[in-house]
C-alpha cells in the first residue's frame, strides 16, 4: 500500500513534477518535497488555517488536500508574495500595523487576505472579520490584523499590484 | 497526525467511479471536496483502503432545473452553489444556508452532496434538504435509485447509502416565489459548528398559512423534520398563538444531548427561539 503516484502541479509559477505516496498531504508536499516551508502546519485538521494556500486561485487548507488529488492544479504559497527584497503591500501593512507577534499563523492570514482583496477591493470591517474567520491567531487579538487588511486594501487601490 | 496509507483512484466518469466502488465495496470511500473526510483521515478516525476521487468527473459539475426540481451534481462546490443565480432564484433557502456552512476556505472545495453524505448532526445542509423535500440520487453499478431526504439521513454520520453506491446528485423542490424561508442558527463566537439551528419555509394565502416545512439541526443525532410544529402553523393566521403552539411542538419533538458548547435544555429552548425568530423575521421568498 505504499504505491507512489505521479503529480504535476504549478507552484508559484513553476511546474513541479514528483512522485508521492497517496497519503502525502499537500502541506507536507510543499514543505518537504519542494522546501517551501513558509506554509505552516498547525492543527492538521482544518481548524486553524495556518496552512492556507491558494489552490486554483481560491484559498484552501493544504492539510485537507492530498497532493495526489490536486494533480494539475495551480498553487500559490506565501513565498510568491514578496518580490525579492520588496514585501508585498499586504505583507508591508502587516509589518507596519503590528499584525503579527509570533508569526506562525501569518502566512495563512496573508493568503486569505490576498483572496479577499482580489475579489473585493474595498471590503468593510464586517466583511474583513467574517473572512478572517478562516484563520486563527493566538497572539494579536485580531484588531491589528483587521486594521492591516483594511489599510492594505487602501494601498492596493492606490495602484500597487495585487 | 498523518493519514494511514491508502490507494488512490481518480476516474474520469461516473460509470468508471461506480465500477471501482463495486470492485472495492466497503474498503473504498468517495473523495469530493474532502473537507470533512480528510480531517477524519488525518485523525485516523477514517482509514479507507481506497480513495476514489470524483474530482475529474466533469459530468457531475452542474446545477440545472428538471421539472419542479433543482438538481445539484455531486461535484458542485458549496461556494459555487452559494453564488449561483439559479440556486438564488429557485431555492433561496439553500442560498441562505450556504454562507453558514464551514468557512470560506472549506466552502471553496467542499461540495453540497458531500455535506449531505457526511451527515454531521450539526450540519446545516441536511436540515435544508429535509425542508426542501430533497431526493438523493444514488448511483451504483447496477443502476440508480432516488431516496427522499427523510429516508436518507439515519443517524449521526450514517445514511441509508448502500455498499457500492455513490451520491451522484441531489434534487431540491423548487420554492414557489410566494414562499418565505429562513435559516437561523446559534454558534459560540464564530465557531465553525453551530450549537443548533432551524431551516424553514412556509406559504400563506389571504393571511392563512397553507404550507410549512420546518427542520432542525444540532438538536438530536441527525437533522429532523418537525412535523407537529408544521401542523400547528398550517391553517393558522401565523399569529402569536399559532407561533407559540409551533414553538411548543418543536421543543417537545427534539431530543438534544448536551456537550461542552451547550446543555440539552439550552438546545431544546433554542430550537423554539430560532423557529419563532425565523417566522417573525424571515424575509421572502
Amino acid at each position: 500500500m505504499t504505491d507512489e503516484y505521479q503529480v504535476k502541479v504549478t507552484v508559484n509559477g513553476r511546474i513541479r513534477e514528483s512522485r508521492v505516496e497517496a497519503r502525502w498531504l499537500l502541506a507536507d508536499y510543499l514543505r518537504h518535497d519542494l522546501g517551501l516551508t513558509g506554509t505552516h502546519i498547525g492543527c492538521e485538521q482544518g481548524v486553524c488555517g495556518a496552512c492556507t494556500v491558494l489552490l486554483d486561485g481560491r484559498t484552501a487548507r493544504s492539510c485537507l488536500h492530498f497532493a495526489v488529488a490536486v494533480d494539475g492544479s495551480d498553487i500559490r504559497t506565501v513565498e510568491d508574495l514578496a518580490d525579492l527584497d520588496e514585501l508585498h503591500p499586504i505583507q508591508e501593512m502587516f509589518h507596519r500595523k503590528h499584525a503579527l507577534q509570533c508569526g506562525f499563523c501569518t502566512p495563512g492570514f496573508l493568503l486569505t487576505t490576498v483572496e479577499l482583496l482580489e475579489r473585493n477591493a474595498d471590503p468593510d470591517e464586517a466583511t474583513i472579520r467574517e473572512t478572517l474567520m478562516n484563520n486563527v491567531c493566538r497572539c494579536t487579538g485580531y484588531a491589528n490584523i483587521v486594521d492591516a487588511v483594511a489599510e492594505a486594501a487602501v494601498e492596493l487601490r492606490r495602484g500597487h499590484r495585487a | 497526525m498523518k493519514p494511514a496509507p491508502f490507494s488512490f483512484i481518480a476516474p474520469e466518469s461516473l460509470d468508471a467511479v461506480v465500477r471501482v466502488m463495486a470492485e472495492y465495496g466497503d474498503d473504498a470511500r468517495i473523495l469530493a471536496g474532502g473537507q470533512s473526510l480528510v480531517p477524519l483521515m488525518n485523525l485516523r478516525l477514517a482509514r479507507p483502503e481506497v480513495l476514489v476521487s470524483i474530482n475529474r468527473c466533469q459530468e457531475l459539475d452542474y446545477i440545472r432545473l428538471s421539472n419542479d426540481r433543482l438538481v445539484v451534481g455531486a461535484l458542485v462546490r458549496q461556494i459555487d452553489a452559494e453564488t449561483d443565480a439559479l440556486v438564488e432564484a429557485e431555492c433561496p433557502l439553500l442560498a441562505k444556508a450556504l454562507p453558514h456552512v464551514g468557512l470560506p476556505a472549506t466552502r471553496n472545495r467542499g461540495t453540497v452532496c458531500g455535506s449531505l453524505a457526511h451527515c454531521d448532526p450539526l450540519a446545516e445542509l441536511p436540515a435544508v434538504a429535509l425542508a426542501l423535500e430533497a431526493e438523493l440520487v444514488l448511483t451504483s453499478a447496477v443502476g440508480e435509485r432516488r431516496v427522499p431526504a427523510h429516508d436518507f439521513f439515519v443517524t449521526e454520520m450514517t445514511t441509508s447509502i448502500e455498499t457500492g453506491e455513490v451520491v451522484s446528485a441531489v434534487t431540491f423542490k423548487r420554492q414557489d416565489p410566494s414562499e418565505r424561508s429562513a435559516l437561523h442558527e446559534v454558534s459560540n463566537g464564530g465557531h465553525v459548528f453551530p450549537v443548533g439551528g432551524v431551516a424553514l419555509r412556509w406559504a400563506s394565502v389571504d393571511g392563512v398559512c397553507t404550507m410549512a416545512r420546518i427542520a432542525a439541526f444540532g438538536v438530536g443525532s441527525v437533522a429532523q423534520r418537525l412535523i407537529d410544529a408544521e401542523g400547528a402553523l398550517v391553517g393558522s393566521d401565523l399569529g402569536p398563538a399559532a407561533i407559540a403552539a409551533a414553538v411548543t411542538a418543536a421543543r417537545s419533538a427534539v431530543n438534544p444531548t448536551g456537550d461542552i458548547h451547550a446543555d440539552a435544555e439550552y438546545r431544546r429552548h433554542l430550537v423554539g427561539v430560532l423557529l419563532e425568530r425565523g417566522l417573525l423575521e424571515g424575509e421572502g421568498p
